[in-house]
């Protein structure tokens, strides 16, 4: 049991350092990494205020998904809200006492897995069956469906089926929080689903996953239609200017 | 090269099934020493082509944060599959924008990625071995850098800022294209695309001027390198000579006289195009910009006007204050630069203009919107005014005008196949099953409502399908400059109006129809 409850505590601790240390050091890069020309995707809002509203109709909406097609749309989005929910409603294991919109959510947040299963399975069967998609499909994005399906029936299967010992996990999570460990419910199921989640956090900063930080580092999107009024001007790209003339 | 089979026309334009290797024989020619070496690229592929292909690889991803945040995003949802024009056109599946990514993304992964380092397997990392390079020459020359692909993708993944930087990486390794190479030398030398040398540039100027004067009775001037003059015409060289391109800039010269402003080409900076766009090459393209900057200094001109070009604006609207600005020796109250549409545009507005629609009622009249105009730019004060404007300047001096199917114009606009430094010869079955899925939306209102021309305002887009209705059993002639139709319609103070001339005019000048 101890040892379990090591290589879980362990695990956690290692998985959060990563995930941090791998997202801020691709998002440094991204803000180091100057975008010398101006190449909004047209028509483009004319305004900074513009612009976030267009990356919050792209982050909140799917907006260009919308446009392009109905299905990855429906279950692509269906997948990310419901997502968004299951974990809001995860929140309860890391609050003491539970804050009060997290038991708001509680209900939906139960549901939502099976929302992510149906998404998650619609998308992967696009990605079989769809010629197109088919083609373009590697290992990695087969085996990153089977590993959110993983996450996601783990985590039904302790709520609808086999129910793990909720306040001993609790006690656990907030033991990790405030480095006064706790042991780990023995549970397989339990065991299955954290260990996918830190899977999950370990390839996160090196997998595609990093579309969600890309989304607002890209110049086709988050530019200002304003090259005619404001010169812009990429710093490398100034020194070539120093140099030159 | 000769051997393929022009696309069959379909009501809506269908996805293919993929056809594997379909397209992998196309590609461009080579360039020659004498077209890399004046651009400072090696002259052949060089010895050592792979490490220096990594080594520019990695420079470019510290300097473009597009190229990074774009090689690393893509989830591979697939929406942008059936987006590509080349795709639809040909089925070859490394047409499809994400194919034509993973083949830049592969290598990216293998050399600059922890994954690709340690898993290659798992996430598809491939070094740049000979096959793939050869994938990428015939490949990254199989995108005409419209960025159709760009609108639909949900992170804004713009495939042509991939291609464009696979081409700089190969020009760097020697492995350079002759179209593009060939010219972006003769504009350094001579200062336009075609070559043409200031003198022959000045008669055919006098020619046109007399050519109007015959037709109107009124002396329009096409001026060169005119000192003092307020206004800078950058056009894409093409308008000097090319049909229908010329009737084009007939109609700029009617409307700056009409507008009674000074304007004046200028011999050194005779042209609008920059190819240096289309090889990714920021360096070649601000030295090509440039020259601009030095025409408008010299000649001590107060604006900038461009003409009907797609690329030459986008380089020019979304690029040129950048590269060769800033431009406060120009006047402010106008836009730097403007477009002749917008100029046009104004004119109508204030009522300035007057026009007899009746002179173009011998057509009815589509408009395709240019890729670069439409995707990469804008006109006039709101998002979108690159749409409406043309439309607008089509509507007041024509009669019957329709639009293709909605999915295929604005910003949905399907490009017209010769695009991104693609428009030559060695190309040429590319270019026909590229066009197909714009071929598809014009027949459509050529059968439904009667069309018989369609409106492009892109030198590229014009010499595009000027060879390429032919192949699809429509007359060459079918393709008109929408300042063409602003010449045939304008009536000019003092014309001496008679109907004859009208008539000549309008079935646009001497090439046969074909139908
Ligand atoms: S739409 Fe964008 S994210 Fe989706 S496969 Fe295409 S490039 Fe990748
Ligand atoms: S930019 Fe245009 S040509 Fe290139 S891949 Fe995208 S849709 Fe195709």
């Amino acid at each position: 049991m101890a040892v379990l409850t090591a290589i879980f505590t362990v695990g956690f601790y290692a998985a959060t350092a990563w995930l941090i240390y791998g997202l801020l050091r691709k998002i440094v890069q991204y803000w180091r990494t100057p975008a010398p020309l101006k190449i909004p995707t047209m028509p483009a809002p004319l305004t900074r205020g513009g612009v976030a509203m267009r990356l919050v109709r792209e982050v909140v909406l799917f907006e260009s998904l919308f446009k392009s097609n109905k299905w990855i749309w429906l279950f692509g989005w269906m997948f990310h809200a419901a997502l968004l929910l299951a974990m809001l409603r995860h929140l309860r294991y890391f609050t003491e006492p539970v804050w009060s919109w997290v038991v708001l959510v509680q209900p939906f947040g139960t549901y939502a897995g099976f929302a992510m299963l149906a998404g998650l399975g619609a998308l992967w069967l696009r990605r079989v069956l769809v010629e197109r998609i088919r083609y373009i499909s590697g290992p990695s994005d087969h085996l990153m469906l089977a590993l959110l399906l993983g996450i996601t029936a783990s985590g039904l299967v302790m709520r609808y089926v086999a129910r793990t010992d909720i306040v001993a996990l609790k006690q656990f999570i907030i033991g990790l929080m405030r480095f006064d460990w706790q042991p780990m419910p023995t549970d397989p199921v339990l065991a299955v689903h954290l260990g996918l989640v830190i899977v999950l956090m370990t390839v996160f900063p090196f997998s595609k996953l990093l579309h969600a930080p890309g989304l607002f580092f890209s110049p086709t999107r988050n530019q200002v239609d304003s090259a005619r009024e404001k010169r812009h001007l990429a710093s490398w790209a100034a020194k070539l200017e120093a140099r030159g003339e | 090269m000769g051997d393929y089979k022009v696309p069959e026309l379909t009501e809506f334009t269908e996805i293919p099934a993929l056809q594997e290797g379909a397209m992998s024989h196309s590609h461009p020619y080579l360039a020659a020493p004498e077209h890399q070496e004046p651009l400072g690229f090696p002259g052949e592929l060089v010895e050592d082509w792979h490490d220096r292909a990594i080594a520019r690889f990695g420079e470019l991803l510290d300097k473009s944060r597009a190229l990074r945040v774009y090689l690393d995003s893509c989830v591979r949802c697939g929406a942008c599959t059936d987006k590509c024009h080349y795709f639809l056109g040909t089925g070859d599946p490394k047409n499809m924008p994400v194919a034509r990514q993973d083949l830049m993304r592969k290598v990216y992964r293998r050399h600059f990625t922890f994954a690709g380092k340690w898993l290659p397997w798992l996430v598809g990392a491939e070094d740049l071995t000979e096959e793939v390079l050869d994938d990428w020459y015939s490949y990254f020359h199989q995108c005409s850098q419209c960025r159709r692909c760009s609108v639909y993708c949900p992170y804004g993944i713009d495939t042509a800022e991939l291609s464009m930087a696979a081409r700089d990486i190969m020009d760097h390794i020697g492995k350079g294209q002759k179209y593009c190479n060939e010219i972006i030398g003769k504009v350094h030398t001579i200062g336009n695309n075609l070559g043409l040398p200031g003198p022959a540039l000045a008669d055919t100027l006098e020619g046109l001027e007399e050519d109007i004067e015959d037709e109107t009775g009124v002396k329009v001037r096409l001026p060169l390198d005119e000192k003092g003059a307020e206004i800078l015409l950058v056009t894409p060289s093409a308008d000097f000579f090319a049909e229908p391109h010329v009737d084009g800039l007939m109609g700029y010269a009617k409307v700056f006289h009409q507008a009674g402003v000074s304007w004046t080409i200028s011999s050194y900076a005779s042209e609008a195009a920059n190819f240096a766009m289309f090889i990714g090459s920021y360096e070649q393209m601000r030295e090509i910009a440039l020259r601009i900057r030095k025409a408008a200094l010299d000649l001590g001109v107060k604006r900038l006007v461009f003409g009907e070009c797609g690329h030459a604006w986008r380089v020019a609207y979304s690029f040129l204050n950048t590269l060769a600005g800033p431009w406060d020796f120009l006047d402010q109250k106008y836009p730097i630069p403007q477009h002749i549409c917008e100029f046009t545009y104004d004119l109508i507005q204030k009522g300035a203009l007057k026009f007899d629609k009746s002179a173009n009622d011998d057509m009815t009249l589509t408009f395709h919107d240019s890729c670069n105009v439409a995707r990469a730019t804008r006109m006039g004060g709101v998002p979108g005014g690159q749409f409406e404007i043309p439309r607008a300047i089509a509507r007041a001096v024509c009669n019957n005008f329709v639009d293709m199917a909605p999915d295929s114009i604005r910003e949905g606009t399907y490009c017209c196949g010769g695009g991104g430094g693609l428009l030559t010869d060695d190309l040429m079955e590319l270019r026909v099953k590229g066009a197909k899925p714009r071929m598809d939306a014009l027949n459509q209102v050529v059968q439904t409502d009667g069309v018989t021309h369609m409106i492009a305002i892109c030198a590229i887009c014009k010499s595009q399908f000027s060879k390429v209705f032919p192949e699809y059993g429509m007359g060459m002639d079918r393709v008109v400059s929408l300042h063409q139709l602003v010449s045939n319609a304008i009536i000019l103070d003092g014309q001496t109006t008679d109907e004859d001339d009208d008539e000549t005019k309008a079935g646009a000048a001497p090439t046969e129809t074909e139908e």
